[in-house]
């Protein structure tokens, strides 16, 4: 914290003695910030304006909606045609959730390429993946509310998961139901869930940026600098600036989605109510969590299937114990670089085949992504910590090295 | 830098291949419909001709539980006056009640008075057709694949089963059906609908009303979304300029160079 | 000197123009966020009701539920009338002619709600041959004017039209 802030009003100093929410703010205007960082970097502040947008519309969404099996779809319906500007919010919220995860992924991919999450800052990566996780739980059940046929059989499936626990998978599932199939009681329990979690993700984002704050950021060149010095800036106003340019174009691609193809990245069927007699003939989730289904489907055996989905979402939190080259940044390790490309280009892949049909060659192929996903961070990541060769470091991060 | 966008491009390449990879679908019909596009709005007399379709033809099954007899007259839809949307609703008969007595009612309809369905529950509705439900249609467009192109093949893709096609009794074939078979009798005709703007009743024409009508129906504020839509995107790309020349002027003074 | 000058106002205007139009764009962004709690279109058509009073006898009067309020409808005798024409000013807590809370004198349409604490007051009581509020003692005369008890105004006369002689639009 600045500890020579000063309030420049009476009160102000008055206020601050008490509770010192201007010497915080004074902190966050200030911090020094790397003057070399890209646009890549401007992501945390797109998802900071995404948790928002999703609460705000969330919560005037929830004053309207009805978590009962019998009239929840009728509810969203309701906000859809009578209530003022309900389209708008409705199509902002669930349009608002795919761009809460494209920028997730983006911002993720960030972190791998500079070495973001290396130490010192471990905890922060460690943060960032229960961010990811609990975003992921709050997805799942916020789906499932408007209660159509993809709503109902993606929670079907996904519970079921929960049997494949030895001895105690079945009490357990039942628990979570709140009964002997997905039904009301899974509905209500999920509105009061997703209602919740985003709070969670909030104090959590509170600690991710307060953990940052210890070493400072990374930059592109993943070399350590002096804070405050020639190679900072203040955050604000060069850093927020930045920030609202990238927000802008971001918002731009949003409203794209909301106001012209609202319905382009869900499933039609989810426009059909639900009906537990009928499955659909694919059940997908949504896009986000495709790569996940396809690791998932990869398993024969349905425990072997969860634990390796379990198992891909925790070797993700290890990185950084996984990943123990000295050099942060892709920029300077011309191996690791071609493995990350690959890395992108294998989650691509298993993201198509979970929307795929889980046989033939499309299981075949997802087998193969999958075995690469772990074959990447348990084999790959390691051995090049040792062997690779990277290129030589600049002295500064102003060093004229870097143009271009 | 130029590794990185040669990269770039491979990876968007690659995703746009996969476009057609699963279920290849069969090429629908294409028909201009003047509500797509970023500007697209409803044709006003095609809505209300939709909607004499829907009420002649389909109503005796599918239901439209959804909508509300005033909705025919708000804007954005196909915009009947006050008076007719209070005539079109007077036409139906509307449960209500309990009265004093205890006993349920029948009134005629008012414009705040949802559609009246043309079965009671889904079960009826089952059972009066061979076993199979005749959908609710408030939302049809948006719950099928290829939307309002779709709703149009089907009824547009009646046709002759080919040499050795099975089809039980009650089935029809339809080039557009997942697996060819369909359950409704091909509903339109050359003439089925007398149209009261005296426009000529071909099948295609009933098809392309029908469907404007049902596309109307499951987006209801597509014109409000489309005109919003477009001063919201201006706004924004004007601010993005502003806020970009804001940027570079004030990090000019931290990369003189620039 | 005249040189920084100039550009120092090209900048600062160049931030303002920004903020002024970026607070715009977040006023314009705020309104739907505050609109939605507005009565919605399904509320909005139930707000009138259309009834027809074409059953009801002289001296009777029915109730109907019209946003979510009852309304009093009274076909009002003629003495009745005679009684609420004939009332001094100076006698009523809150003046009111019975001229001016009718259009047709035989039509009394009324919110059948009193205007102390809320309560619906009972027809055919009180001691001036109106309505009694059983709750804390208010009774109204037979145009339902306060003539005595806490209550501070005359029951409320909502907007209705007579769309024929049978039909009253309330609302």
């Amino acid at each position: 914290m600045s500890d020579n802030y000063v309030p420049s009003s009476k009160f102000g100093k008055w206020f601050n003695d008490r509770l010192p929410l201007l010497s915080l703010s004074a902190h966050l205007r200030e911090y020094p910030t790397p003057k070399n960082l890209n646009y890549w970097w401007t992501f945390g502040a797109i998802l900071t304006f995404c948790l928002v947008a999703q609460i705000a519309t969330g919560i005037v969404l929830a004053m309207h909606y009805v978590a009962h099996a019998d009239l929840a779809f009728n509810s969203i319906e309701h906000i859809m045609r009578d209530i003022n500007y309900g389209w708008l919010l409705r199509y902002l919220h669930s349009n608002g959730s795919s761009m809460f995860f494209l920028a997730v992924y983006i911002h993720i991919f960030r972190s791998l390429f500079y070495g973001s999450h290396k130490s010192p800052r471990e905890i922060i990566w460690v943060l960032g993946m229960l961010i990811y996780i609990l975003m992921m739980a709050t997805a799942f059940m916020g789906y499932v509310l408007p209660w159509g046929q993809m709503s109902f059989w993606a929670a079907t499936v996904i519970t079921n998961l929960f049997t494949a626990i030895p001895l105690i998978g079945d009490s357990i599932t039942t628990w979570f139901w709140g009964g002997y199939a997905v039904d009301n009681p899974t509905l209500n329990r999920f509105f009061s869930l997703h209602y919740l979690f985003p709070f969670l993700i909030l104090g959590l984002v509170i600690l991710h940026i307060w953990a940052l704050h210890v070493p400072g950021n990374n930059n592109p060149t993943g070399i350590e600098i002096q804070k405050p010095s020639k190679d900072t800036v203040p955050f604000h106003p060069y850093i927020t600036m930045k920030d609202i340019f990238a927000l802008l174009i971001f918002l731009i691609i949003f409203c794209g989605f909301v106001f012209f193809s609202p319905n382009i990245l869900g499933h039609p069927d989810n426009y059909i109510p639900a009906n537990p007699m009928v499955t659909p003939s694919h059940i997908v989730p949504e896009w986000y969590l495709l790569p996940f289904y396809a690791i998932l489907r990869s398993v024969p055996d349905k425990l072997g299937g969860v634990i390796l989905l379990f198992a891909s979402l925790f070797i993700l939190v290890g990185l950084p114990w996984l990943d123990r080259s000295k050099v942060k940044s892709a920029i300077f390790r011309p191996i690791y670089k071609w493995f990350f490309w690959l890395l992108v280009l294998d989650v691509l892949v298993l993201g198509y085949m979970g929307a795929a049909p889980a046989e033939g060659t499309y299981l075949l192929i997802a087998r193969v992504a999958t075995a690469y996903y772990f074959l990447h961070f348990l084999v790959i990541l390691p051995v090049l910590s040792s062997v690779e060769k990277t290129d030589p470091l600049p002295l500064s991060i102003s060093d004229p090295v870097l143009k271009g | 830098m130029f590794k990185k966008n040669l990269k770039f491009s491979l990876i968007i390449l690659f995703l746009i291949s996969f476009t057609n990879l699963f279920g290849a679908d069969k090429e629908l019909m294409k028909v201009n419909w003047s509500f797509k596009g970023i500007t697209g709005k409803f044709d006003r007399s095609s809505l209300q001709r939709g909607y004499q379709v829907y009420n002649e033809v389909c109503a005796s099954c599918h239901s439209m539980d959804l909508l509300s007899y005033r909705n025919l007259g708000e804007k954005g839809g196909p915009e009947f006056s006050v008076d007719q949307v209070k005539a079109i609703a007077a036409n139906f008969e509307v449960t209500d009640g309990p009265d004093s007595q205890g006993e349920m009612f029948t009134r005629p309809g008012r414009p705040s008075d949802k559609f009246v369905s043309p079965y009671p529950n889904v079960q009826a509705s089952m059972a009066a057709n061979g076993g199979s439900y005749p959908p609710d249609m408030s939302v049809l467009v948006k719950a099928r694949k290829g939307g309002a192109d779709y709703i149009y093949s089907v009824l547009m893709g009646y046709e002759e089963a080919p040499e050795g096609f099975e089809l039980e009794d009650g089935v029809y074939y339809n080039k557009y059906m997942d697996g060819n078979k369909i359950k409704m009798v091909k509903p339109l005709a050359e003439g089925s609908v007398s149209y009261s703007d005296g426009t000529e009743a071909t099948e295609s024409q009933m098809a392309m009303d029908v469907t404007t009508f049902l596309t109307w129906a499951s987006e209801p504020h597509l014109e409000a979304r489309h005109q919003i839509g477009l001063k919201v995107i201006m706004y924004l790309i004007i601010l993005t300029i502003l806020v970009y020349l804001s940027m570079r002027r004030l990090w000019s003074r931290i990369n003189p160079e620039e | 000197m005249e040189k920084s000058g100039k550009k120092n106002n090209r900048r600062d205007f160049l931030f303002t123009a920004s903020y002024t139009i970026g607070a715009v764009g977040i006023g314009a962004t705020i309104w739907p966020f505050i609109d939605q709690m507005n009565p919605d279109s399904s509320v909005k058509a139930l707000a009138t009701t259309e009834v027809n009073i074409s059953q009801i006898e002289p001296g009777k009067s029915i109730t109907v539920l019209w946003r979510g309020k009852p309304v009093f409808i009274k076909r009002r005798t003629q003495s009745e009338i005679s009684e609420a024409q004939s009332v001094d000013l100076n006698e009523l807590k809150h003046p009111e002619k019975d001229e001016d809370r009718v259009k047709k004198s035989e039509w009394l349409v009324m919110l059948g709600i009193c205007t102390h604490l809320g309560c619906v007051p009972l027809s055919n009581k009180g001691e001036y041959n109106g309505w009694f509020c059983p709750c804390h003692g208010s009774h109204y005369d037979t145009s339902g004017r306060i003539r005595k008890g806490p209550a501070p105004v005359n029951m409320e006369i909502p907007k209705y039209e007579f769309v024929d002689s049978n039909t009253i639009k309330i609302g």
